[in-house]
């Protein structure tokens, strides 16, 4: 196993969750001393995957917000579409999210009252992606982050090609074919990649998957989450945009297997 | 008006003897010089047509629009001042905005129009500003169905079943009283749909082709046709609504 | 660190009152019922065993509070007064969906300060019966049914496996009343009697089951294969 620090050990627990026992108050603060903010995330989501196709991109996220290790509320939505040709799928604190959902929300809606006005083109995915990051960075550098990971999804209606890219709680961006966040990034991001470059090569020159076999890889990376990260339920969404637009599916299930558990016993010598 | 030169039309603090705020009563003048507004309520929405004059043939086809959008669902034609007109639909998509944050739900239409008459009526009280020169026409649907309303530089409001503001506003109120005592008496009430036409013919008919070269029909609608959201007409019902227009305007000529 | 001219706040978090609590609330067609113990401790000591936790917000709006009394309280009250302020200038009745959203800007806003987790629930002519859940740090979630405070986590697995929908206003009721009864015997911040309120659009009705008529489940029988001697063994020796 690789080495890692135990979650009560690190600052922060990788944009999951602090089990209950573990959470701390926020230190005390001074009248005339400094003002701390870092709070830490209480109601949080896990991972979201991204992934590039022939046609667009897909984001997948499940339905799940843990308080600790309890699955509080178990029909939560974590892909939030922005206009037409944007969606975000979320990890990490639950209120900061709905939060950012508001906000962004409320400036679409201006964009939008403004265009019937002032013809002027829609936001497109990389300027939200760009305002998320610059929002991201301002508020880690105020010590008062928004407990985030962010994958953002989109079309980009003027060069007509898709657009993947992630954004966190200290304002690190990067973008690729494929991307994951929080367990997802351990787990899911060697499949995904593995899946990518079987088709594109490793450069990334040759065909992209199709929908129905990027579709099949994100299902099968959730049922993998499912099995081995204990912040996630079996129970999802996957987002599709292309040129056309972005869905988001009802939730589902991937099936799983457990039937070769059956005839193991005890954990060493034992035989019955 | 007996106002000129008597001193009491210089500021909107002082009023004249019998009670009246000259400076408010100009900025109605402002309005009446500007191309007719209308605004409809019918059975399933709302919709808002202006006659947008063009004083020069070099500006772009379509440009400097006259309605905006205040919010998803409420739209806003103006009458008056045009720069006016852009601060108050400022003003009010920060007040529907300012009501969503903290109530996490839309504004209505009547309460929308409550907020930009206290903001109007403000400028009517200090000696340092000057009334706003439009007269505001809000329409929407909201939690409480249609609704239309019309703002007067005063601050003044009430909600209308029709309404007409601007230049020609006395013959387009006349027209718009027809279809409202239509619906009032039962006979039939026109769908948002059906009003496109209607709206369209009586802003050809209020038209002044002698004193206004040229002008643009401008229409947006608020209705189940576009999901309760405030939208342009779609472009093809407005032309057929155009060419309607046209013609029946034509053919009252020949009759006359 | 702490010295004479300081205060250290978290030391001063630590002695509050707290309502370690079991709350609830659960919508039904034409209303909602909402329910709490009684019990309000300051550290194990019971400082007050008939509490009120059902908060008035407006007509046909109640909140449940967990977590500090103080915060909770003062969150209360300021939405309380919003609600009335909005009731004469709107002149109606703010949804319940509104005064959610005063619970959860306040909540939200303030997170590095407060300890509370709210419930909203009530009656509005728009939705009818709703509920909304307002944890810790200030998220807000609508649900069919809500339960919260320190007993609630003992109670998830009953409330997921009894819950049905269609429910009428009596079955709701026992649900809330067996739920918390449940949640009281395992939670030792939580007990007293359960207060219960059914908000519905003609009316609140307010419900009330005193300590010693409690609904009474399993209390368990300590030795394996029986007692029947009817003589209590604490350990089998």
């Amino acid at each position: 196993m690789w080495k890692q620090r135990s979650p009560g050990q690190s600052s922060f627990n990788d944009y999951n969750t602090f089990p209950l026992p573990q959470t701390q108050r926020v230190q005390p603060s001074y009248a005339h001393g400094p003002t701390f903010h870092t709070q830490q995330p209480l109601v949080t989501g896990t991972s979201v995957l991204g992934i590039k196709f022939d046609k667009g991109v897909m984001i997948a996220a499940d339905n799940l917000a843990s308080y600790g290790s309890l699955a509080r509320f178990r029909d939560i939505q974590r892909l939030h579409p922005l206009g037409q040709h944007t969606l975000i799928g979320v990890a990490g604190d639950m209120s900061d999210y709905q939060w950012l959902q508001k906000e962004l929300d409320a400036l679409l809606r201006e964009e939008d009252a403004l265009a019937l006005t002032d013809s002027h083109p829609s936001l497109s995915p990389k300027n939200i992606y760009q305002l998320l990051s610059n929002l991201f960075y301002a508020r880690r550098s105020k010590m008062n982050p928004v407990w985030n990971a962010v994958l953002v999804g989109g079309w980009d209606k003027v060069k007509a090609e898709s657009f993947l890219a992630y954004v966190d709680l200290l304002g690190t961006t990067y973008t690729a074919p494929t991307l994951a966040t929080g367990f997802g990034a351990h787990l899911a991001q060697p499949l995904l990649r593995e899946a990518y470059e079987a088709k594109a090569g490793i450069d990334g020159t040759g065909p992209l998957l199709t929908q129905e076999e990027a579709e099949k890889v994100l299902e099968d990376c959730m049922k993998v989450l499912f099995y081995r990260d204990a912040r996630s339920i079996n129970k999802f969404q996957i987002a599709t945009i292309t040129a056309e637009g972005s869905t988001i599916s009802d939730s589902k299930s991937a099936d799983t297997y457990w039937a070769f558990a059956e005839g193991l016993r005890g954990y060493g010598a034992q035989t019955q | 008006m007996t106002s000129i030169g008597t001193g009491y039309d210089l500021s909107v603090s002082t009023y004249s003897p019998d009670g009246r705020l000259f400076q408010v009563e100009y900025a109605t003048k402002a309005v009446e010089a500007a191309g007719v507004a209308v605004g409809l309520r019918c059975k399933d929405g709302i919709i808002l047509g202006v006659e947008r004059l063009l004083h020069s043939k070099l500006l772009v086809k379509g440009a400097n629009r006259r309605i905006a959008s205040l919010d998803e669902h409420i739209g806003m034609a103006g009458a008056g001042l045009l720069a006016d007109g852009k601060h108050v639909a400022r003003r009010g998509r920060e007040e529907a905005a300012s009501f969503r944050e903290n109530y996490n739900s839309p504004v209505t239409v009547q309460i929308l129009s409550d907020r930009i008459s206290a903001y109007l009526q403000a400028y009517t009280c200090y000696g340092s500003v000057r009334p706003f020169g439009l007269s505001t026409i809000l329409g929407g649907v909201d939690k409480t169905g249609p609704k239309l309303f019309c703002i007067e530089p005063s601050g003044v409001y009430y909600g209308y079943r029709a309404v007409a503001v601007g230049k020609g506003k006395a013959l387009a109120k006349t027209e718009l009283e027809k279809i409202v005592n239509k619906e009032v008496e039962g006979q039939t009430s026109l769908t948002v749909r059906e009003a496109v036409s209607e709206i369209a013919r009586i802003i050809y008919l209020v038209h002044d082709d002698n004193k206004d070269k040229d002008f643009e029909l401008e229409m947006t609608w608020v209705c189940e046709e576009s999901g309760n959201k405030h939208a342009p007409v779609p472009a093809d019902l407005l032309a057929e609504a155009e060419a309607k227009a046209k013609a029946a305007l034509e053919e009252g000529m020949e009759e006359d | 660190m702490s010295n004479i001219t300081s205060v250290d706040i978290s030391r001063l978090k630590n002695g509050e009152v707290n309502l370690g609590t079991s709350i609830m609330a659960v919508q039904f067609d034409g209303g909602v019922v909402i329910g709490a113990d009684s019990r309000t401790t300051t550290g194990s000591y019971i400082a007050n065993r008939v509490t009120d936790k059902l908060t008035h917000i407006h007509d046909r709006i109640y909140c449940c509070r967990s977590g500090s009394a103080a915060d909770t309280q003062a969150v209360a009250d300021v939405v309380h007064q919003h609600a009335q302020v909005y009731t004469s200038v709107y002149g109606s009745a703010p949804p319940v969906a509104t005064a959610a959203a005063l619970f959860e800007k306040m909540c939200y806003d303030n997170k590095d300060q407060l300890s509370a987790g709210i419930i909203v629930a009530g009656w509005d002519k728009e939705a009818g019966g709703s509920v909304y859940n307002i944890p810790l740090g200030g998220g807000m979630f609508q649900q069919p049914w809500a339960i919260g405070g320190s007993g609630s986590t003992y109670v998830y697995g009953y409330c997921d496996a009894t819950y049905r929908e269609g429910w009428n206003e009596e079955e709701t009721v026992q649900f809330v009343k067996n739920t918390l009864a449940l949640a009281m015997s395992r939670d030792g911040s939580s007990g007293g009697c359960i207060r219960m309120c059914v908000i519905t659009k003609d009316k609140v009705e307010r419900h009330f089951v005193p300590g010693n008529e409690l609904p009474r489940f399993w209390e368990g029988k300590e030795v394996v294969g029986g007692n029947t001697s009817g003589q209590r063994v604490a350990v089998a020796a």
